[in-house]
């Protein structure tokens, strides 16, 4: 089981703040986004080429491994400070 | 070092004059703050909420500290960053370096905002008189990171 996140405008678009997969075929934070832009639609904001990505609270690659109990999460280009 | 993610609306003096404090060897404090602007991108602006990723944005903060401290002889670092709902002219962020010299303090100040703006998971969203939209990314900001890159 994985939790997903989404963030700021992708929260928006998907109309979800997060949800649990159970994913054990998927390696990857980009097999993952894969099978998140499968579903058609809105998911398609998943696409962006900005897009950034976390892996237990730390920023990461698409190509990052992923594991059972894994936090994920995915959001648009930060714009703090 | 301290690093606080919070609703709440702080005093930039006395940020500024508590980095100093019970510390004989410092002998610069660099203090940036960042302002809500009534207007960005051609549109007016009332004002903006901040969202934030809770429990990374802590960690992001911390470790971008950390890198600083790695790179300057810092003494004291602080980090203040507000979240929600925020009008015109409140401070949204202060960055505080102390350092025994200044370019120690300049320089990590200027770091640790570039980095913030583009690694820690804060997210505006300006509300304008044509409706709320999310501030995009920019590139300068980017670009302004890239240039610390160690070679």
């Amino acid at each position: 089981m994985i939790r997903v996140q989404y963030f700021a405008r992708y929260r928006e678009v998907l109309g979800i703040d997060g949800e649990q997969l159970q994913l054990a075929a998927l390696s990857s934070l980009d097999q993952l986004r894969e099978h998140l832009l499968s579903r058609g639609g809105v998911w398609q904001v998943l696409a962006e080429q900005n897009l950034m990505c976390a892996r237990n609270q730390e920023l990461c690659s698409l190509d990052s491994e992923l594991a059972d109990g894994d936090e994920v999460a995915f959001f648009p280009t930060v714009t703090g400070g | 070092m301290s690093v606080r993610v919070e609703p709440n609306a702080f005093d930039p003096g006395a940020e500024l004059n508590a980095l100093h404090a019970a510390q004989l060897g410092i002998g610069a404090v660099v203090g940036f703050v960042g302002y809500v602007r009534d207007f960005n991108d051609g549109q007016d602006v009332r004002g903006m909420f901040l969202e934030h990723y809770p429990g990374m944005t802590e960690k992001a903060l911390q470790k971008i500290v950390v890198e600083a401290e790695q790179r300057w002889p810092l003494l004291r670092v602080e980090i203040v960053h507000r979240v929600g709902q925020l009008p015109p002219g409140e401070p949204i962020v202060f960055v505080g370096t102390a350092s025994a010299h200044r370019q120690a303090a300049f320089d990590a100040c200027n770091f640790i905002m570039d980095y913030l703006k583009t690694r820690a998971p804060f997210w505006k969203k300006e509300d304008t008189p044509e409706g709320a939209r999310w501030v995009e990314g920019r590139s300068s900001d980017q670009d302004a990171a890239g240039r610390w890159a160690k070679s």
